[in-house]
């Protein structure tokens, strides 16, 4: 973050100003992405309307930072509508989209309206591995061309690689692309619960030891030494620092109108068809919640030594059941960073320890029954 | 620069006050600046149709103590800044407000 966004971030956070959003005009796709974890049936998005009227609110409380996803984008009819509208409300914007729909036309309109940047998932740069992931046949090259089309208006390009069981070997493979393409090339190692809490995704996740190896990866992280270094333990600043930006200095909005604190922090917040975005960013005691919470707060987090350089999310901790709990998932990442376990790391691996224990005794005793 | 010139704030921006200052990003180069106080003044007073020392007389010397050619240095200066960046456009008669953008056919 540049010491200029630090600043706005700080003077946001001082002002309670929403300066991010993340508006997803829909859950409909024309993927079918493997780990994806939205519901893509439609139950009553907001009308076009709703949504003009929704980013006026929108930059009245402030948000400057505005990411338009999905779903896929292009599968509202009203897409460029909604777009033309949000950029004469000067919204700095972001796409999230997989480019499908994108043709010569769309990357002229998008070029011509100044959006500050596109990002396109890539799974592979072999097609049978995206394809297999999106389970589109021809989406890789159509991805690909929308990319080059976009790149030839002048577009920053963000691909966006996330990282699974069945691509993990990819991703040296699709930052080439990225380079060979003249986008910048952004890996996510982490697939997340579906927005309803099911986890059965979450088997897609790459194992430790790949984890490991990506966090060794120079051309990735940067100084390794660094990066990989063990944890300090947090100091009494730490302590009070804000989990993340969540609820802070940004929200969700869903394509039914929903205010979460992130899209990864499904914790429902507030509606806007029933109540304006500023009162609901203001007034809501859900919010409010999320932003009493210090490290200080989380009796797991604020005694483990990873506790003032973990990443945790703490939409991933409230999926996990408890929003001031630890997020495993990141557990697992600064055990992979560090090779030393998180204090919640260590309660689950006793747990197990003792719980297989037990599972013998009750075979034995079952056996003794017989 | 002439005698009344003309100021516009650009499409191809994006920019939302955050207290009393004002943060524009370029849409060209994603480059991100802030305007203080009085830059925002002059920014939100750039409708095209001010001359640019009409909106340093009425809107800079009524709030601030500071005579009118020190402000209007000051202020042709910045805005001289801004239009190098792209942010805002400079004329010699008044410009409509550029809110519309480019049509491309649909």
């Amino acid at each position: 973050m540049s010491a200029l966004i630090g600043e706005m971030v700080t003077k946001a956070l001082k002002l309670n100003i929403p300066l991010s959003v993340h508006l997803d005009l829909t859950y409909r796709c024309n993927e079918r992405c493997i780990h994806c974890y939205l519901d893509h049936h439609d139950h009553g998005e907001m009308t076009t309307v709703e949504i003009k009227d929704l980013l006026d609110q929108m930059a009245d409380a402030g948000v400057f930072y505005l990411t338009i996803s999905g779903g896929e984008i292009m599968m509202r009819r009203d897409f460029f509508e909604i777009l033309e509208h949000a950029r004469k409300r000067t919204f700095c914007i972001k796409l999230k989209t997989n480019g499908i729909l994108i043709r010569s036309n769309e990357a002229d309109r998008i070029k011509a309206l100044g959006v500050e940047s596109v990002q396109i998932s890539i799974y592979s740069h072999i097609p049978d591995v995206h394809d297999a992931i999106t389970k589109l046949p021809g989406s890789l090259a159509d991805s690909i061309e929308a990319i080059r089309r976009l790149r030839a208006h002048g577009i920053h390009v963000i691909i966006a690689n996330v990282l699974m069981v069945k691509n993990a070997s990819d991703y040296e493979g699709v930052k080439a692309l990225a380079a060979e393409l003249g986008a910048q090339f952004m890996l996510d190692p982490t697939v997340t619960p579906m927005m309803d809490g099911d986890r059965g995704i979450l088997n897609l996740n790459v194992d430790e030891a790949a984890l490991r190896e990506v966090f060794r990866n120079e051309g990735l992280v940067g100084n390794v030494e660094e990066f990989c270094a063990p944890p300090k333990g947090p100091n009494e600043s730490d302590l009070d620092m804000l989990p993340c930006s969540a609820g802070h200095t940004a929200c969700y909005v869903s394509p039914y109108g929903d205010v979460y604190p992130c899209v990864q922090f499904p914790l429902p917040s507030g509606n806007v068809r029933s109540t304006r975005f500023v009162d609901i960013w203001r007034n809501s005691p859900e919010l409010n919640e999320v932003r009493s919470i210090t490290l200080r707060d989380m009796p797991s987090c604020s005694v483990c030594t990873h506790g003032g350089t973990c990443t945790r999310c703490p939409g991933l901790a409230y999926l996990e059941g408890n929003m001031r709990g630890p997020s495993s998932q990141d557990c697992e990442k600064s055990y992979a960073r560090t090779g030393i376990p998180s204090e919640n790391l260590k309660k689950r691996r006793a747990a197990s320890f003792s719980s297989s224990h037990l599972v013998q005794i009750q075979g034995l005793q079952s056996s003794v029954a017989i | 620069m002439s005698d009344k010139p003309y100021v516009a704030r650009s499409n191809m921006i994006a920019a939302r006050v955050l207290g009393n200052e004002t943060m524009v990003m370029s849409a060209s180069d994603s480059t991100l600046f802030t305007l203080d106080e009085v830059a925002t003044l002059i920014w939100e007073s750039a409708d095209g149709l001010t001359p640019l020392e009409e909106i340093v007389k009425n809107k800079v010397c009524t709030q601030y103590d500071v005579s009118p050619e020190v402000a209007l240095k000051d202020a042709e200066v910045l805005v001289k800044q801004l239009a190098g960046h792209g942010l805002m456009l400079l004329s010699d008669r008044p410009v409509a407000q550029p809110s519309e953008f480019p049509k491309v056919n649909p």
